[in-house]
């Protein structure tokens, strides 16, 4: 590892320093546009959790979840995010410390853990479109229901290829300061899709 | 809480890592706690007020274990705590405008389940006069009862973007 410092001063910027305005996210500028990403996208989320409370609020005749909703297929869903995201997180570790046999075993678990998720997601969206005849126009109720699920399941899509993406393009190349950057980057994506999932589990399964 | 030696590698990132097995048993403790929330049946205010409270602590040993939001800089935490800002306005701006909508008044026109679900699940029998109107009420009470104060005040559907101030003369303040 001791070239990956020579390799990647050379031309990134990565030793450009402003004194008068260090960087938030010094040595990786990527983090930081990551970050702001996240916080553009947690507003989406937000806006949407915030609409679905307040038109919930409003509305006495809001079904009960729990008439509609598998919650013990939920909180599978809820334990196979959070165990991907451990998986992500001890994936940086390993590239973090050089070990990119673990770094690949971890991401590819992580990868294995979005897919199942969607499985899961797949499978509660087809009963409840083919057999309870619910849809997006059905109501107000499944309206929220699939535009908050529907909206992080492509998160989750999205963070499935991204993360392959990740691992197909760590095959053969050595740990490097390059790679801790794109883990970490592609990590806080992931993390904050379970993050997501966590708020919607609790807003619209179980309260 | 270190993943020591490596810390101080050549090319490895400066930070100490936190146990994530900690954080993981944690986050799984909670997420059981959520569930066992749920099963008790408490009280609909308790419930959702405890079932919020535990899914915020998830989403900050999250953000601050995994996403190392608590061994970042500080301004990064500005970024990050932007959206919560932004989300509450956005919830507590939509309240008052969403009160005034004629199916807020008048909730026995508004169908939101198109199926009749068995008895536990259907249209609860909605009160008399209006219960959604005041949004004096505090949070997690319960929807259904029936509010002396100002339904009176809410015009019928052909007016329900009544302006906020002809509103707020009529009726106690739309903001708790």
């Amino acid at each position: 590892m001791s070239q990956a410092a020579a390799i990647d001063t050379h031309a990134h910027g990565e030793g450009f320093h402003d004194e008068l305005e260090p960087s938030l996210t010094p040595g990786n500028s990527g983090k930081l546009g990551m970050w702001v990403f996240l916080a553009g996208d947690a507003m989406t989320f937000g806006a949407g959790i915030a609409a679905y409370g307040a038109l919930r609020w409003y509305n006495v005749n809001w079904p009960n979840p729990a008439d509609w909703l598998g919650i013990t297929l939920t909180a599978i869903m809820t334990f196979i995010l959070i165990c991907s995201s451990l998986t992500m997180v001890e994936a940086l570790s390993g590239v973090e410390h050089g070990n990119m046999g673990k770094m690949r075993g971890f991401l590819a678990l992580t990868v294995l853990g979005g897919i199942v998720f969607l499985g899961c997601q797949a499978f509660e969206w087809h009963h409840l479109i083919m057999g309870e005849g619910l849809s997006i126009k059905t109501s107000l109720f499944s309206a929220t229901f699939f535009i908050l699920t529907g909206f992080h399941g492509m998160h989750v899509s999205g963070g499935v290829i991204y993360l392959s993406s990740v691992l197909l393009g760590s095959l053969g190349k050595e740990a490097s300061h390059h790679q801790v950057k794109v883990v970490e980057v592609a990590g806080l994506y992931w993390h904050f899709v379970d993050l997501v999932w966590i708020l919607i589990f609790t807003f619209v399964y179980l309260i | 809480m270190a993943e020591t030696a490596a810390a101080h590698a050549p090319g490895a990132v400066e930070h100490e890592g936190p146990n994530y097995i900690a954080v993981f048993i944690y986050l799984t403790l909670l997420t059981g706690a959520e569930l066992g929330v749920y099963g008790l049946g408490l009280p609909k205010p308790v419930m959702v007020g405890a079932l919020v409270a535990l899914a915020l602590a998830k989403a900050t040993l999250v953000a601050m274990y995994f996403m190392h939001l608590a061994i970042e800089r500080k301004g990064l935490w500005v970024v990050a705590a932007t959206p919560l800002v932004i989300i509450a306005f956005c919830y507590f701006m939509l309240r008052p405008d969403l009160s005034r909508r004629s199916w807020a008044s008048h909730p026995e026109d508004m169908v939101i389940g198109h199926h009749e679900a068995p008895e536990t699940g259907g249209m609860p029998q909605v009160p008399q006069g209006n219960a959604l109107s005041n949004s004096d009420q505090p949070a997690g009470s319960q929807v259904g009862q029936p509010n002396p104060a100002p339904a009176g005040g809410e015009s019928p559907s052909g007016t329900a973007a009544s302006p906020a101030p002809e509103g707020g003369a009529a009726q106690p303040p739309a903001n708790p």
